[in-house]
């Protein structure tokens, strides 16, 4: 038992929690006080405070990870999320896997992004650094893991906790107290993904983020300093806006990769938690800069700054209090933190709240109505818009929420979520993407020129008429036909030209000013993309045989599926597709091996080479164990078109406590398309399989002869004194026959046995699964020097695949690439000015 | 009236707009009962239905069926009122369903059964709560 480890983690908890609140204190002082040495005192003191708190939230990272890094299974937390196969960057990801590691990693960021604003802002450090580390001892206490004495109230759930103290009621801890197991729990196989090593720090790093607007609006607003914080906070409302929009893409590109409901965004409420802080973190950024160019919408600002901050904390309630336990598929559930959960939102929301209303009056606000050809009227109607759209997307997710509240004041409801989340929440969101997509083409117009009518009418017709060429082109090249779509992708295009002219005219005068217009333009590609490959996404594995696959399944099932047989080619989307036989993935390097060429183990993770292999560009002899993850089984299926073949792997999952299936689908990409395909039926491995009657043929050394179709040659025969499973005495005599079978794709080695055992003759057949075939040494003829070979076949090898073709989805990946890009000018740019002021000693 | 009245008004609009379409397009809690109910009366749209995997008096787990093609299945599920009903699911099993102590099944009637085109899980110990999406 190593209790060391644990013990230093939970010290490093309660330091870092008591460091926070005294940095709390003493930055609130420092904040307060007027006297200039008691400010440099209490500021020295907030300052050492904070980074005393940030190396303690480093400890409890560095410990955690030791724990699991070295598997100590006495750990719950190691136990439950990790196990020895695990290679070195999964068990990164086991850190995050569980509830407590994905609060550190929060934790984490904010320590560091904490540090930065220490280093880089000396006139709001105190307040704002107030509001941080009142934020990490919320996060801090999540963690804390202790009961308070007389209440007997648990505060936080530890991540250092021992397995026998988590289940308690388990057996074997009553009996053996120190019991260790001797291997974990493992990590969920679908979360075994390099996306899931990137992908929570990212959009835990975007959270993060949103935490610094947040503290300079609530520091301006302490202070009475009403418009001097716009200006720090708005860099890091663009690094937020791209960090946040980078995580969730990510999430939708794993989904994308992994699942099999073939498409990259589901509209779940876990998926939602984050896309609606997200849209009213874009509209905040607007309303800032908007603010910072003409003295407007300051309010709107400080009103949407604090929105999303509390969003963020929403959201985090919704996902982990287990309230949405009857309403998502992969929400955590309670670990008993929900009343503190609640805690932690509300005291944001009242301070937050409470200060706005309470300063209300004393924001400076312009008097004057902003004209229709105001850049200011346009902006606003956007923010207004993705405003509404995140509204329409949070009332529905709450519903498990208002639920709760009904039930609160003695109401019963019995509201569920829409059950069909992906047209419902499309139906709505494809209107606001509309709005979305003309306004940031016309109001970039607003935003560098001044503007009346004429001017408006002159400038806007050339890139309408080229957006009205394109569109037509788009639309017909494209068949879209549905109406909505047709909108869609005007607004698309309209945004994608105009602010294309408008990039085309700053490229020569101020690059460094094209944020904007590189942003709207991935908007515009963005909205394109969706429409194509989510409107247009289609079924093309049509079974085109006229028979079904199976009068057990469904109907839709045997229109929308293709049965594969090996080596059976089929046509499909203008490729001959041809399935090979199944592969296995070797664990610790790439490549894959075939099923036929190895000999499988007890242990699921280990199989023995049949022969000398080259699996990629590693080797194994004959009778090498090959180390596999035995949980993946992967059906490898050949397209070809003309000279051109591409190899798919769809990948199906077994997992033996559920006797279920996942399977994931492999994806083909071209550049206007990709085909997205995945296993919809396989072969049961237990299946009796119905072998034809034996043939036996007699064979002479090195001659010929057929085997189910395939030309198969003997090639050796030779006595073996050692045979697996088989206990061989002096008296007994084994011998191995080498055959060789020329497959369509590569050939194939079969070595049946033949043995006489205690005057007993006995017949190992092997079989060469991709062929269905499998060969007996049945006898040996001295008198003629041939050998009796057996042969039995059975039905080939076979799987039932789906496949989506998804044109131009590219354009989405891509338009999200180029909005990436303009938040990244954007930010430059910002970070600049800031630095300027900072120079002239004004931050 | 000023052009920020008009902004208001619309967007009041809007918003009551979608609290209505919230209410409308929402999906219900219900029993097998109603759920039954409800397809006589022709109402496709799908419901969510709260219960519990059918156990014989050892605690195990009774009814549970593998589909022919290997990636559905079917229970028996009790609901909140004790009715009994076969479910299908045109998927593999969830994992860790075995050991749900409530399952929540959305779908609707189609003849005599139950089909579930999603199903969530509740799972009893607090340590092995990971929900994983099917």
């Amino acid at each position: 038992m190593h209790y060391f480890v644990g013990d230093l983690g939970h010290l490093f908890v309660i330091t870092s929690f008591i460091a926070s609140l005294v940095t709390v204190f003493a930055y609130f002082k420092a904040t307060t006080v007027t006297a200039l040495d008691q400010k440099k005192y209490w500021l020295q003191n907030g300052k050492t405070g904070f980074y005393l708190h940030a190396a303690a939230v480093l400890g409890v990272c560095i410990t955690l990870f030791v724990i699991i890094a070295n598997h100590y299974f006495e750990y719950h937390y190691a136990y439950n999320y990790s196990d020895r196969k695990l290679p070195s960057y999964y068990l990164i990801s086991t850190f995050w896997n569980g509830q407590e590691g994905s609060f550190l990693l929060w934790m984490f960021w904010h320590a560091v992004l904490g540090i930065i604003v220490i280093n880089t802002n000396k006139f709001w450090e105190a307040p704002v650094m107030t509001v941080f580390a009142m934020v990490q001892a919320f996060l801090a206490s999540m963690v804390l893991g202790v009961v308070l004495p007389v209440l007997d109230f648990k505060i936080g759930s530890s991540p250092f906790i021992l397995l026998r103290d988590a289940l308690q009621d388990a057996p074997i801890f009553a009996a053996q107290p120190e019991f260790i197991p001797k291997d974990g729990n493992g990590l969920n196989p679908l979360l075994q993904n390099y996306w899931m090593v990137i992908h929570p720090p990212t959009l835990f790093l975007g959270f993060a983020a949103t935490l610094v607007p947040f503290s300079f609006c609530i520091a301006g607003l302490w202070l009475k300093k009403y418009r001097d914080w716009v200006r720090p906070a708005l860099p890091w409302a663009l690094f937020g806006g791209a960090i946040l929009g980078l995580g969730i893409l990510m999430g939708g590109y794993w989904a994308y990769e992994t699942l099999n409901f073939g498409g990259y965004w589901n509209w779940d409420p876990v998926e939602n938690a984050v896309y609606v802080p997200w849209l009213i973190l874009i509209a905040a950024i607007h309303t800032m800069i908007t603010y910072k160019n003409s003295e407007t919408a300051l309010k709107a600002s400080i009103i949407l700054v604090i929105a999303v901050f509390v969003l963020i904390l929403y959201s985090t309630f919704l996902t982990r209090s287990g309230v949405l336990g009857d309403a998502s598929v992969h929400s955590f559930t309670d670990l008993g933190l929900s009343g503190q959960l609640l805690i932690y939102l509300l005291f944001f929301v009242v301070v937050s709240a409470g200060l706005a209303i309470y300063r209300w009056k004393e924001i400076p606000t312009s008097e004057k109505e902003a004209s229709v050809y105001s850049r200011e009227f346009w902006i606003f109607i956007g923010a207004i818009t993705l405003c509404l759209m995140g509204f329409q997307v949070l009332m529905p997710t709450s519903i498990p929420v208002w639920n709760k509240i009904i039930t609160l004041f003695g109401g019963t409801s019995n509201l569920a979520p829409p059950a069909e989340q992906i047209t419902f929440y499309s139906k709505f969101q494809l209107w606001f993407a509309v709005i979305v997509g003309f306004l940031s083409g016309i109001g970039q117009f607003f935003w560098w020129k001044k503007m009346d009518k004429e001017e408006l009418k002159k400038e806007l017709l050339p890139p309408a008429l080229i957006a009205l060429i394109l569109f037509a082109l788009i639309i017909t090249l494209g068949q879209v036909y549905t109406f909505s779509y047709i909108i869609l992708t005007l607004a698309g295009v309209f945004t994608l030209v105009t602010n294309g002219k408008i990039l085309i005219s700053l490229r020569k005068s101020s690059p460094s000013l094209s944020g904007g217009a590189v942003a709207h333009i991935g908007v515009g590609m963005m909205l394109v993309g969706i429409m194509f490959s989510a409107g247009y996404s289609k079924i093309v594995s049509l079974n085109n045989t006229g028979m079904l696959i199976s009068k057990e399944f469904s109907e839709d099932f045997n229109r929308d599926n293709l049965l594969l047989f090996v080596h059976e080619p089929r046509t499909m989307w203008g490729y001959d597709i041809e399935y090979l036989g199944e592969r296995l993935e070797p664990r610790y390097h790439s490549g894959y091996i075939r099923s036929s060429d190895i000999f499988k183990t007890d242990d699921r993770d280990r199989v023995i080479a049949k022969f000398d292999l080259n699996v990629a560009s590693r080797s194994y002899k004959a009778k090498d164990t090959i180390e596999i993850r035995g949980e993946n089984t992967f059906y490898e299926i050949q397209l070809r078109r003309g000279n051109k073949t591409y190899t798919l792997y769809p990948r199906a999952q077994i997992n033996p406590e559920m006797g279920g299936l996942l399977v994931s689908p492999d994806i083909y990409r071209t550049v206007s398309a990709d085909l997205y395909t995945h296993v919809s039926s396989v072969m049961k491995p237990s299946e009796d399989e119905e072998w034809s009657d034996l043939e036996e043929n007699r064979i002479r050394l090195g001659q010929e002869f057929f085997a189910n179709d395939y030309v198969a040659t003997l090639q050796s025969v030779d006595r073996v004194l050692e045979v697996d499973g088989v206990e061989l005495s002096q008296e007994d005599v084994a011998v191995k026959a080498g055959i060789h079978i020329q497959g369509e794709k590569g050939d194939y080695y079969a070595e049946p046995i033949f043995l006489i055992k205690n005057k007993f003759v006995g017949r190992i057949p092997d079989e060469v699964q991709d062929l269905g075939l499998r060969l007996f040494l049945m006898n040996i003829h001295p008198e003629t020097n041939e050998f009796s070979i057996g042969i039995n076949t059975r039905q080939k090898d076979w799987v039932v695949i789906k496949a989506m073709e998804k044109p131009y989805i590219n354009v989405l990946w891509i338009g999200t690439l180029v909005l990436m890009g303009g938040f990244g000018i954007a930010m430059t740019r910002r970070i600049r000015e800031f630095r300027k002021m900072k120079e002239k000693g004004l931050e | 009236m000023k052009k920020s009245h008009i902004i208001i008004l619309v967007v009041i609009a809007a918003a009551i707009g979608i609290i209505v379409s919230t209410a409308g397009d929402a999906s219900t809690y219900v029993g097998f009962d109603e759920a039954i109910a409800l397809s006589t009366s022709g109402n496709q749209k799908e419901i969510h239905v709260v219960g519990e995997l059918k156990k014989d008096a050892n605690g195990h787990i009774v009814g549970i069926q593998e589909g022919e093609d290997r990636v559905s299945f079917s229970f028996i599920m009790i609901d909140d009122k004790g009715r009994e009903q076969k479910v299908i699911y045109a998927e593999p099993m969830p994992s860790d369903f075995t050991r749900s102590e409530k399952v929540v099944v959305i779908g609707s009637y189609q003849d005599d059964t139950f089909r579930a085109s999603k199903i969530l899980l509740k799972c009893p110990s607090k340590y092995q709560e990971e929900k994983i999406n099917v």
